[in-house]
């Protein structure tokens, strides 16, 4: 509002020479000048709702939020300027670093972007063990993140229960490759080792135990996996929290960059595994869930949703790798340089679209290794998802979004 | 915009190529076409902001996925990388465009006016490399304390573990 169409109260001079002052004009007066009552109300870095160090600023205007600055860069480790003075095989544990709960996706995306730069065709069989160790991630990330929102919501037999069926897939990440979060196991050319090679059954070398114990698994999660929707789609309080709260557009979504579970929720029919497949996924069979709805429960949906086809996709990959046995291979031997060259590549992570940018010089070492991290654009968005709903809100709308800020900060 | 969903056919990147060269040319070269993805150098860097206007507005790719910059210093010269994405019409396609921006003159137009997503991209891409975006809503460090006064990732600084 201008200055001009504003209310003017007569100073004590005017009054005294008999100017008039109503109730009315008082009342006009505060109105307009309301912006006193908005403040700023800093949440984080050390806050129940953060998962991780940063800062969420908000402003308010008694409950409802009208400004939000989102602060980042408290982890910043200079993960870009240490790629470039290591060889390529030492970045593949630091790629492991850069989110803990996605490790397995980072990995491949670095493996896979090297092997494009060399120009190479990875294995059939290693393709189908990586699409399978990228869905187990893909379902541990997706528990943990189906916990942390139960304690955000004030769930905690959900915390308790998703956390709990999360420890059979990190049981299975530790008999595929030792390691629960920070698993490096994808290398480049192939991955680390066979899953013949573990759990071997001594009666029958084409059968694995571990094959075997995946399969009891998927089938035991797709059960499991309802409990918990039950225990928070049949409580009215959770789902009066989730529907109807940080709505955004679809064009919103396109515009700010927004990618992942938060982009399918708002109706952009999009996922990498689909319209630009990588290593395996154009070999499986899996649906790609799509709500035009825009809201916190259409996220929550498109993730849920996610987990069951993870299931379907990990049995299709396990019933491939053996019928191709044991003795196919499973990695190449590489090159240590990568010629010249400038190559993009990109894959669907838990959280959104993870990509990189490697510029190879023809050396050992990289030249330029850029990583697109999905949260830290999804992040960048807050303040269009936060405009206008409650403080108390704000807690579950930042949940859907499952902040890491590890791949944030680099 | 066209927001037809369509599926993939292999004639998609030829017919960008030559929509790109058609508008642009003597601007713009499409150095190589790859499956789903589009290769393209702007010559001048003054014409980045209508090159993206039209990719946005004709084209439909309405996200910018990546942003980032690359040192060349014995080129004397930065790059800034686009890499521009599409849901709909060429879905799956993506577009990539390099500019170079000469040492004597670090300064580009910003895109974050066209794809929102790009505004934390160009904020980390000032900080790290000291390329100015003109006319950004908000040129502030991010992920470095606002006490720094340098540019990490150019190549002029050195790692003290850098033995190379």
């Amino acid at each position: 509002m201008t200055d001009e169409k504003k209310t003017q109260i007569p100073d004590a001079q005017a009054i005294a020479e008999g100017a008039e002052v109503t109730k009315e004009m008082v009342q006009e007066y505060t109105s307009q000048n309301m912006d006193m009552d908005k403040m700023w109300i800093t949440m984080g870095p050390q806050h129940p709702f953060s998962h991780g160090l940063w800062t969420l600023k908000i402003q308010a205007d008694g409950e409802i939020v009208t400004d939000a600055d989102p602060i980042v860069g408290y982890l910043h480790r200079g993960w870009e300027k240490e790629a470039e003075n290591r060889t390529y095989p030492k970045i593949i544990p630091m790629a492991d670093r850069l989110c803990y709960a996605s490790s397995m996706m980072y990995t491949h995306l670095y493996c896979m972007t090297c092997e494009k730069a060399l120009g190479i065709e990875i294995p059939e069989k290693t393709k189908y063990i990586r699409v399978m160790a990228d869905e187990i991630n893909r379902l541990q990330s997706h528990l943990m993140w189906l916990a942390a929102v139960g304690t955000d919501l004030g769930n905690f037999t959900a915390f308790l229960w998703a956390s709990r069926e999360r420890e059979f897939w990190m049981d299975m990440n530790v008999r595929l490759c030792g390691a629960r979060m920070t698993t490096n196991y994808p290398r480049i050319g192939g991955v680390r080792n066979d899953v013949f090679d573990i759990d071997l059954d001594m009666n029958d070398e084409e059968k694995s135990r571990f094959m075997r114990d995946i399969v009891r698994c998927c089938d035991h999660f797709d059960k499991a996996l309802w409990d918990i929707i039950a225990l928070i789609d049949n409580n009215s309080t959770f789902i009066s929290r989730m529907v109807g709260t940080g709505i955004i557009t679809r064009e919103q979504c396109a515009n700010l960059g927004i990618t992942g579970p938060a982009m399918r929720g708002t109706g952009v029919d999009f996922d990498v595994r689909r319209d630009d497949p990588y290593d395996g996924y154009d070999l499986v069979d899996f649906d790609v869930p799509v709500l035009s709805a825009g809201d916190s429960y259409a996220r929550y949906m498109i993730r849920v949703e996610e987990m069951f086809q993870a299931t379907r996709i990990i049995r299709q990959c396990v019933d491939k790798i053996r019928s191709l046995g044991r003795s196919a291979p499973y990695r190449l031997k590489v090159p240590s340089r990568i010629p010249a060259g400038k190559t993009y590549c990109r894959i669907e992570d838990c959280r959104g679209e993870a990509a990189m940018y490697l510029v190879s010089d023809g050396t050992d070492r990289p030249y330029r290794l850029k990583v697109r991290s999905a949260i830290f654009v999804n992040v960048s968005s807050s303040r269009d998802l936060l405009m206008g709903c409650r403080i108390a809100d704000v807690p579950v709308i930042m949940a859907m979004i499952d902040m890491c800020l590890g791949e944030t900060d680099r | 915009m066209d927001t037809t969903i369509r599926e993939y056919q292999d004639s998609w990147e030829a017919e960008i190529k030559s929509k790109l060269e058609d508008k642009f040319s003597g601007k713009i070269e499409v150095t190589k076409t790859e499956t789903r993805r589009v290769y393209a150098k702007v010559l001048d860097k003054a014409d980045i902001k209508d090159i993206c206007k039209f990719v946005q507005d004709d084209l439909s790719f309405e996200h910018i996925n990546c942003l980032c910059g690359v040192d060349y210093p014995a080129e004397n010269k930065m790059q800034v990388i686009y890499e521009i994405d599409n849901y709909t019409f060429y879905r799956g396609v993506i577009l990539e465009l390099e500019v170079d921006v000469p040492y004597d003159d670090l300064h580009i137009e910003t895109v974050s006016d066209i794809w929102g997503g790009a505004n934390w991209h160009e904020r980390e891409t000032w900080e790290l490399f000291g390329i100015v975006f003109d006319h950004h809503p908000r040129l502030e460090r991010l992920l470095t304390p606002d006490t720094y006064e340098f540019f990490p990732m150019r190549k002029s600084y050195k790692l003290r573990e850098d033995k190379r």
